[in-house]
Parts: structure tokens; C-alpha cells; sequence
């Protein structure tokens, strides 16, 4: 029988905000255990919360990124139970009415011929509040309960079962992760945990409507570990069912170290929330002014930004969207803009040579070192034909590795192409004079030649010349 | 809906509060005459009414993103019933 | 002097002369001589209250003293206190020490009122009796072997017996009212949301409210002056500008329209209470009031309502007690689980082990709807039938208890019947409005002891003073409110 995966994503952004979601208690990371726990982290009997505005700005922020309805009107509610990473023995959240609704994402799959792209539902986004963390060795036996990150707000941002393989997914997660930094609602930083994703796991017959039982993996914190964990759990599922078994429900760990899922012994016990409107909090309002002034700061999206590119410089569409995949390669790529390079040449420079030596390195682009500003004189020299495109090839190069600016290592190198017509005339009298076969194969019809030709000249100007006026000057030469 | 002492047992874990076989016999007599009391409401025709969680219709007063509070530990951790090195201790988290 | 008032007393602390010292010591004295056995007051610091009150002396001479300045008064334990043992009535908070200030104790710190010490109460303010404490019962002052009422019933003690000038409550379902009016005394639930719930350990959220509990409405008001104003610290309270309570304390009564609900003078009311509240109603006629019958048709439904929402409310407010970061823990215990389990098993009583059942039962899966959902449905139709009833009337009055102080003891064992003590007082909650009860006379008992009767006066929403206004009317009318208990010289 054939398969179909069937994947929906629920992520944990936490939010940039100074201060928690419902006291003024830092949200800095790494400091020592429980320093960051007031009263409120603690749940000190008798204390309340007051919610933080800019928890609510972020998720409206959210919302118009991905074209949502934004609730005039959402309620927080109480998710009860036990844990001791959770104060107060239950969690405030949003359940029945979230602050946003429903949106969409648009995704890019694969790369090249096989890319495509999809639309991905959001189901919605609510605010609620994170749990301490559990410390484990602290003694025999004992786990050790820090409650500084006990309130730090976050968006949980769930998706219908729109994904179908687990390319799909990380693509989807990878998209996430760009646009909440992109917004600036999320420091993005996976390690310390600011994205975290469960992702539900179905398994079907393909072309069978209905959805099977779904696994949820919790916590998954890294893109690889996400594609392997939905390998392994989609796998597990299809061997589960086509050796006569079935699936119960779960909740899954995935293990990096032996690469598969397992399930959660804590959560045996059917789980009752006991949901309930938190009476300690009211209603919250949010109103078209509250969303308007949201607006005014939001920096313009990378779809407005995507078409944007290709009306305004006419880059091709794969292009725009990969040069708006994040933030910070769309900054980059705008201030190369700016600098005064041509933009088609600035997008090949940067998702060709720039992307590929990260990629190599393993770095972000603000860790480039080449800065826009730098990239955009070497693309001038390119420009106003001072080197070749070989040339800037190797100018580059010299770039990355430090040893100083376009202009300094194109001189040094001594790689400024000649451009005197009398000197290229010169070369290519003496390439014609020694290859005087290749000529003869030209005239009787071999294109080829011709190429071979140029190539010739060009060696023997040891790179420098002007291609362009090699081909001219070759070509009014053989009376082609 | 009437409630047996499996209930309460199930009720009582889900409080984490624990109650022995005689507990939940009692329990249960007196669980089920509250019960009782409650089940009046079942005769009230509640169609449309919607529903009220505060006896104010205002809406939710925000707080600006200020850092208020300072470092407590020490007091806080000296009314905890069992502590090490700043963390709290629990019998060991199984996930 | 210990009778007097918290006005008459401020007077004699801005006239030199007594000090707030040798004032506070008096009433420590009484507590000495008098609280071992009415077991008001279950925690007492003399350091910290002499301390508070030499402080208070000084504010005074620097001519820095407000109306309260000076004033000894009992603290309900279910505040908060830094550096005070807070217990809520409960063995799991038996060794806790407040780290931080509730509001409340904030503002009268900020009056320079002195706190006397932390009044009993029933456990986690669930009951209405003061049986289900931790800490022992408590005696009602005019008779020693009944109940003062609760949960507020060591603060209505303590104000009975003259150990304190005054004290502060906690209302949830009547637990302001009931003991004052069990107790002969002033108790006023403020308009939900005017006082801060920061500080004070939740019952039920969205009913709970703090308040003044005296000798007279007129002390009331000058409470009322401290305890309400807004608190960033909790959400629900409201923004409004300060009100002088004391404003209107003296306005004739001529054409105030009273309604007088039918169903609170029903089958239930016992005989004894109907007199005394008849009573006063003329009396109220006499002062130039207009008595209005109005009726609240869904009265008897506030008990089934309020026995869902505030124990599913209380089952989710209590879930903090886990024995993790502060309260009871377990000496022995296995795993998380059973540490859990066996803490709260050993550190709740019984009363609110039950409540956080129902309160769970309601909440989970499959009843939601039925209780939790249908029970917030007709908390509204409540709510409504007072918005029309004061359309009709300015304010309502009616019995504040079904009947009058009963045996220890006697309905310990019945939660049902205990519950229905609350029958008047409930839905006041559920709407938000304010409620007082002022002291309207006595029954007499079988064996012959006085036996105090509250009047209930309901307000509309932000009508304190308009209520304050019409108790004191009747106070100087009247000595209900003057007169004590036998055995407490
Ligand atoms: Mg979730
Ligand atoms: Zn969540």
C-alpha cells in the first residue's frame, strides 16, 4: 500500500519582550537559578497577573504577517495540571478565543527544477505564558526546579495538517523562524530554546480522506533533528499499521543520539485540562487603532518585499524569493542596492558566491566578511569594467579571507583587465598569427573555433583583457 | 449524573490529593448530596444567555514592558521546604 | 473605652489623650485575658504591633496622622503580611511567613493603623461557621457554644469581644456578612473590583472582595476610605477616582425608595430573624424611607450557581499548593507523585478537599458545559434580576442570614444545610454589587441568651455611601450596634 503523511506544526515562539508575560520580572537568559522568579513566577499565594503590552504588540505583529484575523476580543484561559516547572498549577493561555485567527503562509519547497511552493494554513496564534525548567543531577533521585523562564511570554503558532512530507514541514519551520525574527517578535535563538516545534504525525493510505491517529513530537529545537524525528516517527507509523498494529495517541520525545521517538512515560494518564476562563484576567480588547499603530512599525513583509524586487530591479521570481528568505540576507541585499551595485549583479553575487561561502562556513550573513558596502565596490569595478568576471572571482576570494578592499587587492594583484583597443589588437593578431588551423576550421563553418579563439587571446592576456572587446575585435578581424 | 467512589478516586488524582477507600466512601455520600444541590440548574432554559466570567464588562488593563522586580531568592527560598543551590528540589522529573 | 469607636477613639489619639501605645496594649491585654478561648486572633506579634504603634505615636506628634492613625485593628489571616505567619486557616500554610505586603495591609500601614494581629478564619475562607480552621474553632462572644459565623468569624469575634476596634473581612458568598450579622457588628463587601485582591489568598476569583467589618457604619466608612482604590497589581480592579465614603453619612433618608425582595422573606427565613428585620424595616419607615416589594426570581438558584463556579474557581486557585516552593510538604513520600498527592492530602481539611473535588469534577471533560458553562448562564440572569429591581428601588433590603448564630457543631457534618446559610447573601456576589449588614436586634435563644440579627442592605454597583448613608441613619437611630456581649468586661 502506498502512504501519505499527513504533518501539522504547533511552535513555541518566545516572545522579545523585557519583562514576562504577567509580571515585571526579567526575561534575560542565563542568569542563576530562580533570580528572575518574583513573586508572580513563584505563585506566591495571594499574588495576580497584569499583562504585558508588548507581548500583546508581538502577537498582533504576528497576525498581520501572515494576513490573520486579529481578535477584537480574546479571552486567557486556565490549562490545569500538575508539574513542578508550573507554579501555579496550571498554565494561563488562550483557548476558546485566541488573539489571532486563522491566516496562511506561502512556502518554498526544494531548490531548482524540483522546487515548488505551497500554501500553508495557520490555524492560530495565541498568547500564554512558559514553565521553569527541570535541573537534573542536582541530587540523587532529585530534580532541581529553575522558575527564572516561568512566565516568559509566548506566541504558539499552530497550523492545520497542511504538510506532507517532512521536507515539507522544515520548510514550513525554517519560514517560521525567518519571519518571526523578520518581524522582530522572536530572537530566533534555537539552542536557548526561543523556537521550539511539536509536530503532529498521521499516517494514511494515499488517496483515503480520512486522518489516521496522530503522534505529537514534542520540543523539537533544531531543523536536522526535525527532519529526522518525522523520518523515523513516519516510518515507525507505516511498519506499525502494515504489521497489523495500530496507533495510540501519544506524545513522543525524539532522541538525537539514537535518532528515534519514543513515548512520554509522564503523560500515560489521559490528560484533563479543566480548561476555564482565567478569572484573574479580563477580556482582552484590541481595537483598529491598537492595529493600526502596530502597522506604522511593522517593516515592510518579504512577499511586499518579493514583489517589490521584481517590479522594481526585475528579478526573476526565484530569485526575489530567495533574496527575501530572511531578513537579514533582504537587508544585505538592499544595502548592496543602495551602495550603488546594479541589483541583478548584487542577487547573483549574493545568493551565488556570498551564499555558498557561508554556506561552506557555516555562518550567517551578518557574519559575512564582506560587508554590503564592500560587495557593492566590487560589483562597481565590475560595473565600469575595471575587472572581468573571472577576475572578481579572485578579488572576491581576497575579500573573504581579509586581505583588504576591492580596489587595494585589484591592484595588488595587478588585476585591472585592459581595456586599450591597440593593445587587445595587438594580442589578437598574435593569437590568429599562431593558431592559423583554428582559423581555417572557423571559416569552414566550425562555430566552436571562435570560442577556442577568445579563450587564446585571452590567456595570452594573461585574463586581463576585456572579453567584450576581445570578441569585437576578433570578430571584425575574421570578417565574421 | 451520578458519581461512584472509582469517580472520586479518579476526581482526587487529577487534584493530586490523596483519599484512601474509606475517604472516597465518604466522600462520595457527601460529593453526591452537593451534586444533588447543583442539579437544580439543570431545569433553567439557558438558550443564548451568554455566559458571565466578571461582574464588570471591562476589558483587560495592560502593563508597559518595565522591569520592576528585583532578586528575592534569598527571602523566597527561606519559607521553601527543601532547597540546593538556588534550585528547588523535587523528587526526580520523569519525562 | 472599649466600646468606643474608631472615630471616638482617633479623637482621643489626636487629643493626646492616650497614646497609641498604651491603646494598643489595652486591646493586647484583652487578647491575653480573652483569646484563649474565643480563639479570634491566631497569630500575634507584640513586637511588630507595639512597633507599628510607637510609629504611629510619632506620625501623630509630627501631626502626620490620618483617621486611622493609631488604631489597632485585626487582620484577617488570608492577607499577606511581610514578616507575619499568613495561614489562610490552614495546615498548609501553617508555617508560612509572608514575603511580601497585600495591598490592603499596604494602605492601612500607609494610614498608620496599627495591625493588632491575623484573626481566624475558616480554612482558605471556606465555610460559614469558622469550624473548618486549622487552628481551632472560634467562640461567638454571645454565646459560647454557637458558631460567630465565617469564614471572616475570628474578625467578627474579635470585634464582638472588643479585642479590636475593628477589623477586616474577606467576602466570597457572605463571609463578611453572616459573621456580623451572627456577631452583632458592621460588615460591608464592597462593589466587586473597588478592592485590590492583591495579597489576598484567592478562593474564588471572580467573587472574592475584602472589606471593613466595625462596630458602626460610620467606622466603615472611615475603613472603607483605606481599603478601596486602584491596585496595578490586579487586573480586575477598576480605575475610578477615590471616593469619600463618609460623605453622605448624614443625609436625611426622606424618599429613599427600599426594595424588599419577596423571595428573601420566603419559607426558610426563621421566625425569629423575620421579626427583627420587620422591626427595622419600620423603624426604616420612620426615618422617611419608601418601601417598594420587588422580587428576584432567581435567588434560589445563586446556591447551585455559586456551589460551581467557586469551587471550580477555588480547585484551579489552590492547584499553587504543591509543597514545591513554600507551604506543607510531606515528611514521607515516594515519587513526584506521591509527594504531591500526600502533601495536599495532609495539608487541606476536609471542607476544602471537597470543594477542590466539586471544582475539578465540574471542570473536566465532559461536565464543562453542563456545570461550569451553565452556571456562569444563570450567574447573568442573577445579575439581571437586580438590574431590574433597581429600577424600581434605590437599594434593597432583607434578612443577611436565614437564622440567627447556630451550635458548634451542628451542622458540621451537613455541607448542604451549611451552604444554605448563604442563601441571602450569594447572589450579591455573583452580581458584584456591595452588601453590608448592620445589627438590627436580637432573638432570644431556648436557653435564654440574645442572639444578634444582621439587616442586609444591598447597593447598587459604586453605591457605598448611599448604603453607609442609610446604616448610619438607622444607627443613630437605634443601639443595636452599641451593645456587647455578656462575660467580655
Ligand atoms: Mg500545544
Ligand atoms: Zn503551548
Amino acid at each position: 500500500m502506498e502512504w501519505e503523511v499527513v504533518i501539522g506544526l504547533e511552535t513555541h515562539t518566545q516572545l522579545q519582550t523585557k519583562t514576562k508575560i504577567f509580571s515585571g520580572a526579567s526575561t534575560a537568559f542565563g542568569s542563576e537559578p530562580n533570580t528572575q522568579a518574583c513573586v508572580v513566577s513563584l505563585a506566591l499565594p495571594g499574588v495576580l497577573p497584569v499583562l504585558n503590552q508588548e507581548a500583546v504588540k508581538c502577537a498582533i505583529k504576528f497576525g498581520l504577517a501572515v494576513n490573520a484575523e486579529i481578535s477584537p476580543r480574546s479571552v486567557f484561559a486556565r490549562k490545569n495540571y500538575f508539574y513542578p516547572d508550573l507554579p501555579k498549577g496550571y498554565q494561563i493561555s488562550q483557548y476558546e478565543l485566541p488573539v489571532v485567527g486563522k491566516g496562511s503562509m506561502t512556502i518554498q519547497v526544494g531548490s531548482g527544477e524540483k522546487a515548488y511552493e505551497k500554501t500553508i494554513r495557520i490555524t492560530r496564534a495565541h498568547l500564554e505564558e512558559d514553565a521553569g525548567k527541570s535541573v537534573h543531577g542536582a541530587q540523587e533521585g532529585m530534580s532541581g526546579i529553575d522558575l527564572n523562564r516561568a512566565g516568559t511570554p509566548l506566541l504558539e503558532i499552530v497550523t492545520e495538517p497542511d504538510m506532507r512530507s517532512a521536507a515539507e514541514a522544515v520548510a514550513y519551520a525554517k519560514k517560521l523562524h525567518d519571519l518571526v525574527q523578520w518581524i522582530g517578535i522572536c530572537d530566533g535563538n534555537m539552542q536557548e530554546g526561543s523556537f521550539r516545534c511539536d509536530v503532529n504525525v498521521s499516517v494514511r493510505p494515499k488517496g483515503s480522506e480520512k486522518l489516521g491517529t496522530r503522534r505529537e513530537i514534542k520540543n523539537l529545537n533544531s531543523f536536522k533533528f526535525m527532519q529526522q524525528a518525522i523520518e523515523f516517527e513516519t516510518r515507525w507509523q507505516i511498519e506499525t499499521l502494515e504489521d497489523g498494529g495500530t496507533i495510540q495517541q501519544a506524545t513522543v520525545l525524539f532522541n538525537p543520539d539514537t535518532g528515534e521517538t519514543r513515548a512520554m512515560r509522564s503523560k500515560e494518564e489521559a490528560n484533563d485540562y479543566r480548561y476555564f476562563p482565567d478569572p484573574d484576567l479580563l477580556p482582552l480588547a484590541i481595537s483598529e487603532s491598537d492595529i493600526s499603530a502596530v502597522k506604522a512599525e511593522m517593516p515592510e513583509l518579504p512577499e511586499a518585499m518579493k514583489a517589490r524586487f521584481e517590479a522594481q530591479f526585475g528579478l526573476a521570481h526565484y530569485d526575489a524569493n530567495a533574496l527575501t528568505g530572511s531578513r537579514a540576507t533582504a537587508d544585505y541585499f538592499v544595502a548592496t542596492v543602495n551602495a550603488g551595485s546594479d541589483a541583478k549583479l548584487a542577487a547573483n553575487w549574493v545568493m551565488g558566491s556570498i551564499s555558498a561561502k557561508l554556506n561552506a562556513e557555516d555562518k550567517e550573513i551578518s557574519e559575512s566578511p564582506i560587508s554590503s558596502i564592500a560587495l557593492a565596490s566590487l560589483i562597481k569595478r565590475i560595473q565600469d569594467g575595471t575587472i572581468s568576471n573571472n577576475a572578481a572571482k579572485q578579488v572576491f576570494e581576497a575579500m573573504w579571507t581579509g586581505e583588504g578592499d576591492a580596489d587595494q587587492i585589484i591592484e595588488s594583484k595587478g588585476l585591472r583587465q585592459v581595456s586599450d583597443t591597440g593593445a587587445i589588437e595587438a594580442i589578437v593578431d598574435e593569437v590568429l598569427a599562431a593558431n592559423a588551423l583554428m582559423v581555417e576550421e572557423f571559416k569552414a563553418g566550425k562555430e566552436k573555433a571562435f570560442n577556442a579563439l577568445v579563450g587564446q587571446a585571452m590567456k595570452a592576456s594573461k585574463g586581463k583583457a576585456n572579453p567584450a572587446q576581445v570578441n569585437e575585435i576578433l570578430k571584425k578581424k575574421l570578417g565574421a | 449524573m451520578s458519581l461512584n467512589s472509582a469517580d472520586i478516586k479518579r476526581i482526587a488524582h487529577l487534584a493530586r490529593i490523596e483519599v484512601n477507600d474509606t475517604e472516597a466512601e465518604a466522600t462520595l455520600s457527601k460529593l453526591t448530596g452537593i451534586l444533588g444541590l447543583i442539579e437544580q440548574m439543570q431545569a433553567v432554559d439557558t438558550t443564548g444567555i451568554v455566559p458571565m466570567s466578571h461582574s464588570q464588562d471591562v476589558t483587560q488593563r495592560l502593563r508597559e514592558d518595565v522591569v520592576t522586580e528585583t532578586n528575592q531568592r534569598e527571602l523566597f527560598q527561606s519559607i521553601a521546604p527543601s532547597v540546593e543551590e538556588g534550585l528547588y528540589l523535587v523528587p526526580k522529573v520523569i519525562e | 473605652m472599649i466600646n468606643k469607636s474608631l472615630k471616638q477613639l482617633g479623637a482621643m489619639l489626636q487629643g493626646k489623650e492616650i497614646s497609641s501605645v498604651e491603646l494598643t496594649q489595652e486591646f493586647l491585654n484583652r487578647i491575653d485575658r480573652l483569646n484563649p478561648a474565643i480563639n479570634a486572633f491566631i497569630t500575634l506579634d507584640k513586637d511588630r504591633t507595639l512597633a507599628q504603634a510607637k510609629r504611629a505615636d510619632e506620625m501623630l506628634s509630627a501631626g502626620k496622622g490620618t483617621a486611622l492613625t493609631g488604631l489597632p485593628i485585626g487582620q484577617k489571616d488570608i492577607f499577606v503580611a511581610k514578616g507575619w505567619r499568613t495561614t489562610c486557616g490552614s495546615k498548609m500554610l501553617e508555617t508560612f511567613i509572608g514575603p511580601y505586603d497585600a495591598d490592603i495591609i499596604e494602605r492601612f500601614d500607609a494610614s498608620g493603623a496599627v495591625n493588632l494581629g491575623k484573626t481566624n478564619m475558616d480554612e482558605f475562607a471556606m465555610g460559614s461557621s469558622n469550624e473548618t480552621s486549622y487552628f481551632g474553632k472560634v467562640q461567638n462572644p454571645w454565646d459560647r457554644s454557637r458558631v460567630p459565623g465565617g469564614s471572616s468569624g475570628g474578625s467578627a469575634a474579635a470585634v464582638a469581644a472588643r479585642l479590636c476596634a475593628a477589623a477586616t473581612g474577606t467576602d466570597t458568598g457572605g463571609s463578611i456578612r453572616q459573621p456580623a450579622s451572627l456577631c452583632g457588628l458592621s460588615g460591608l463587601k464592597p462593589t466587586y473590583g473597588l478592592a485590590s485582591r492583591f495579597g489576598m489568598i484567592a478562593f474564588a476569583s471572580s467573587l472574592d472582595q475584602s472589606g471593613p467589618m466595625a462596630k458602626s457604619c460610620e467606622d466603615m466608612a472611615l475603613m472603607m476610605n483605606v481599603i478601596t482604590g486602584f491596585d496595578k497589581r490586579d487586573s480586575t480592579s477598576l480605575n475610578r477616582e477615590k471616593e469619600d465614603y463618609t460623605r453622605d453619612l448624614n443625609k436625611p433618608l426622606a424618599g429613599l425608595k427600599v426594595g424588599l425582595p419577596k423571595e428573601y422573606f420566603a419559607e426558610g427565613l426563621g421566625a425569629d430573624v423575620a421579626k427583627v428585620v420587620q422591626e427595622a424595616i419600620a423603624e426604616y419607615k420612620k426615618l422617611g424611607a419608601e418601601m417598594v416589594d420587588i422580587s428576584l426570581p432567581n435567588t434560589q438558584l445563586s446556591i447551585p450557581v455559586y456551589y460551581v463556579l467557586a469551587p471550580a474557581e477555588a480547585s484551579s486557585n489552590l492547584s499553587r499548593f504543591d509543597g514545591v516552593r513554600y507551604g506543607h510538604r510531606a515528611k514521607e513520600y515516594g515519587d513526584l507523585m506521591d509527594m504531591y498527592c500526600k502533601s495536599r492530602a495532609e495539608g487541606f481539611g476536609a471542607e476544602v478537599k471537597r470543594r477542590i473535588l466539586i471544582g475539578t469534577y465540574v471542570l473536566s471533560a465532559g461536565y464543562y458545559d453542563a456545570y461550569y458553562l451553565k452556571a456562569q448562564q444563570i450567574r447573568r440572569l442573577i445579575a439581571q434580576d437586580f438590574e431590574n429591581a433597581f429600577k424600581q428601588c434605590d437599594i434593597i433590603m432583607g434578612p443577611t442570614a436565614p437564622s440567627t448564630a447556630f451550635k458548634t457543631g451542628e451542622t458540621a457534618d451537613d455541607p448542604v444545610a451549611m451552604y444554605l446559610q448563604d442563601i441571602y447573601t450569594i447572589a450579591v456576589n455573583l452580581a458584584g454589587l456591595p452588601g453590608m449588614s448592620i445589627p438590627a436586634g436580637f432573638a432570644p435563644s431556648e436557653d435564654g441568651k440574645r442572639l444578634p440579627v444582621g439587616l442586609q442592605i444591598i447597593g447598587n454597583y459604586f453605591d457605598e455611601a448611599r448604603m453607609l448613608n442609610a446604616g448610619h441613619a438607622y444607627q443613630q437611630a437605634t443601639d443595636w450596634h452599641t451593645q456587647m456581649p455578656e462575660g467580655i468586661e
